[in-house]
């Protein structure tokens, strides 16, 4: 579904990501983990198609397609989905307006008719159970003054709404209590079929006891210096990461 | 009198000296104005002989005053003397169908969701019987008349309803007001009245689009309502239609008179041809309004979207005298391109216990400049009086400029004004939010403007609010990189 090759990748002339390779197939999970200022946001932004970074090498195919030639909105009409560290607030305008633009454009890409309201309003109120999402923020302006958790399930709602392919959750556990975290992780595991895939990028094992990964990769200085599988994240919740940081200092 | 003013004052009443000079019969008046044209006009519209004593001391003011440049506009000065004040109304051109119009504007009309109908009438295409517009205000306005509510053009209120002109003409605006507001008072070519009798709520909101002969909006309109005692109305301006022009100035007068407990919501929807993406053309658009709450517990309510005109100067106010009355101004301004507006409102609050609320929203892209200039002046005798100001500006890109201009004067101890101001930038992280979820670039400014917009726009009477909408879509396209 997804192939990555040796992608290098720049912001203001600093080369962040050094040569990642990376395969996802449908129905997988993969998580991307590392020190802080590794590129794993880079990484997550590059692929959802954000302007700031430059992609200076390598190539990214999405079902076939160059996604690098797609826009941001395009990739997203594709079935590519970011879920943000830090979800932007729009003022004025609600969630509901929201993902009913969203979604109509979507639909209109795939040719489909716009969704009526009742239809809409239904498919809004199954997917609300999903994420245990409240009716009353949606009707409230995009992401003002809702709370880091409210943030983080609104994203995974969206998530839910729009049905993508390819989901990218940049440090969603960040900013999370315990109980906003397991409803968080419930509404992506429901979420999963064996057409979509999730990548999860994260400083931490913990979200990865409630989003079960068949990959973890290793991301350090612009590179994936380690691949396996669940267990590799509670290695490096035990040692920590100077012990990859040392392996791949010798290797280079 | 100064000596300056009396070489005016003289200069001013000469050319009376030379007599009437100008052809009755013709159908448009020559170039230029002197108080034959004036007179010329007045009689064109067989006015009584206080209007045109009414025109010409205006006219006399005028030649006097100097066009301001206070106004944070640009433009070259429009030559008075190349204006032709008088021209007979003309008949539209009758056009077969849609496809002998411009197709760019039928474009237009299909994004903003105008009805097949109304495209026709806006072009001028015929229309058959049933469906005329004509029609539907004729029944329209028989149920108006059921209520005593009077709804007409203003020439055809000098002739029904003198008295009621007579009392009121000037009484909120008067005819040396300001330079432009002098030129209107003397050559206003028509506009439409309206007066609402003592305790009736008029069931419908008043739209000059259902005014008979209001095909033709001129380029010196004027426009009066009195709200008697107890009454209300809702009075709707504007078309959210593109309105080609080709007059380049417009220089209008709105008067609103609130009685006792009367309230008046005056919307507008600004669309004049802005001029092209490289500045060229364009209407000049200079109004005066300005409402009075003459009686205890007055409010008047002015909500406009301005999204037309090369160069905006407009300041909607409200004059609070009676007691607890209540102003409201609440304006969205969007320029793009070239476009400047100057715009904004004045609060003269001298009733007790009188309040008014601004909320006014630019919005700014291109190469252009948006404006707000406002005034909340509170006199010694308006005790307890309040005002709430919020002015927020919003720019999209790096070249245009957002501006604004507060003036309060608070002159008693017991009153509180309030004022807040934000400017900002659309970010592109919004912009990249949003097209992360499927929604294209300029879908998503529109998005978030209309967001940005959204207190302004709810005030506005639905259908309007929908159109609103798609226009400033419209009227952003292009405007971020």
């Amino acid at each position: 579904m997804l192939s990555i090759k040796n992608l290098h990748a720049s912001i203001e002339g600093k080369e962040i990501l050094k040569g990642i390779n990376l395969e996802v197939k449908p129905g997988e999970v993969h998580a991307i983990m590392g020190p802080n200022g590794s590129g794993k946001s880079t990484l997550a932004s590059v692929l959802a198609g954000r302007e700031d970074y430059e992609v200076d090498k390598g190539e990214i195919t999405f079902k076939g397609k160059d996604l690098l030639d797609l826009g941001a909105d395009e990739r997203a009409k594709e079935g590519v989905f970011l879920a943000f560290q830090y979800p932007i607030e729009i003022p004025g305008v609600t969630t509901t307006n929201f993902m009913k633009t969203a979604l109509n454009k979507i639909r209109e890409h795939r040719g489909l008719e716009p969704l009526d309201a009742v239809s809409f309003l239904t498919l809004m109120k199954e997917k609300m159970k999903l994420v245990e999402i409240d009716q009353s923020l949606l009707s409230r302006s995009l992401n003002e003054g809702f709370s880091g958790g409210e943030k983080k399930r609104n994203e995974i709602f969206q998530m839910a709404m729009l049905e993508p392919e390819l989901s990218i959750l940049d440090e969603t556990d960040s900013g999370l209590d315990i109980d906003a975290l397991r409803i968080v992780s419930n509404g992506v595991n429901k979420l999963k079929t064996p057409d979509n895939a999730t990548i999860v990028v994260t400083h931490y094992q913990r979200l990865l006891d409630y989003i079960v990964p068949d990959y973890v990769h290793v991301l350090f200085e612009g590179k994936i210096v380690k691949t396996g599988g669940k267990e590799l994240a509670k290695e490096l919740e035990a040692k920590g990461y100077d012990w990859i940081k040392e392996e791949a200092g010798v290797a280079s | 009198m100064s000596k300056d003013d009396q070489i005016l004052e003289e200069f001013a009443s000469k050319e009376y000296e030379h007599g009437w000079n100008v052809d009755i019969e013709a159908d448009s008046a020559p170039p230029g104005l002197n108080e034959d044209i004036v007179r010329f006009i007045s009689a064109k519209k067989e006015e009584p002989e206080w209007l045109l004593e009414w025109r010409l001391k205006a006219y006399r003011n005028w030649r006097k005053m100097v066009e301001p440049e206070w106004a944070n506009i640009h433009y070259p000065k429009p030559k008075f003397e190349d204006i032709i004040y008088y021209s007979a109304p003309k008949q539209k051109k009758k056009i077969e169908s849609l496809d002998d119009v411009d197709p760019e504007l039928l474009k237009t009309f299909e994004r903003l969701g105008i009805s097949l109908t109304e495209q026709k009438r806006l072009t001028g295409v015929a229309v058959d019987a049933v469906m005329d517009s004509v029609s539907v205000g004729t029944t329209f306005k028989k149920q108006l008349a059921e209520q005593g509510i009077i709804f007409c053009s203003f020439s055809e209120a000098v002739k029904e309803h003198p008295e009621l002109v007579k009392k009121y003409i000037g009484s909120v605006v008067p005819s040396n007001d300001n330079f432009y507001a002098a030129l209107n008072s003397a050559v206003f070519s028509d506009g439409s009245f309206c007066y609402i009798p003592k305790g009736v709520r008029c069931p419908v909101e008043l739209s000059t689009y259902f005014r008979i002969n209001a095909a033709n909006t001129g380029q010196f309109e004027r426009t009066l309502i009195v709200a008697e005692e107890d009454s209300y109305v809702s009075y709707l301006e504007g078309c959210t239609a593109p309105q080609r022009d080709e007059n380049q100035l417009h220089a209008a007068v709105v008067e609103i008179y609130a009685a006792k407990s009367a309230e008046v919501k005056y919307s507008t929807v600004q669309n004049w041809f802005p001029g092209d993406k490289n500045g060229k053309g364009g209407i000049y658009n200079f109004v005066t309004k300005r409402g009075i709450c003459a009686g205890d517990y007055a409010k008047i309510s002015w909500t406009q979207v301005e999204t037309g005109s090369a160069v905006t100067w407009k300041y909607p106010s409200c004059i609070l005298k009676g007691d607890h009355s209540q102003g409201e101004f609440y304006s969205v301004a969007v320029t793009n391109n070239y476009q400047q507006a100057d715009t904004g409102t004045k609060m003269i609050h001298l009733g007790k216990n009188t309040k008014s609320r601004i909320v006014s929203k630019g919005v700014s892209g291109g190469k252009s400049q948006n404006s707000y200039r406002g005034l909340v002046e509170i006199h010694p005798r308006a005790e307890n009086s309040r005002n709430f100001s919020q002015c927020d500006s919003l720019l999209m890109g790096d070249q245009c400029g957002a501006h604004t201009f507060p003036y309060i004067e608070v002159k008693n101890k017991s009153s509180q004004v309030e004022h807040e101001a934000t400017t900002s930038k659309i970010g592109e992280d919004q912009i990249f939010y949003c097209t992360q979820r499927g929604i294209d670039e300029e879908s998503a400014v529109a998005l978030i403007v209309n967001g940005y917009c959204k207190e302004v726009l709810n005030k506005l009477p639905m259908e309007f609010a929908v159109e609103a909408q798609k226009l400033l879509a419209l009227t952003l396209e292009g405007s971020v990189g």
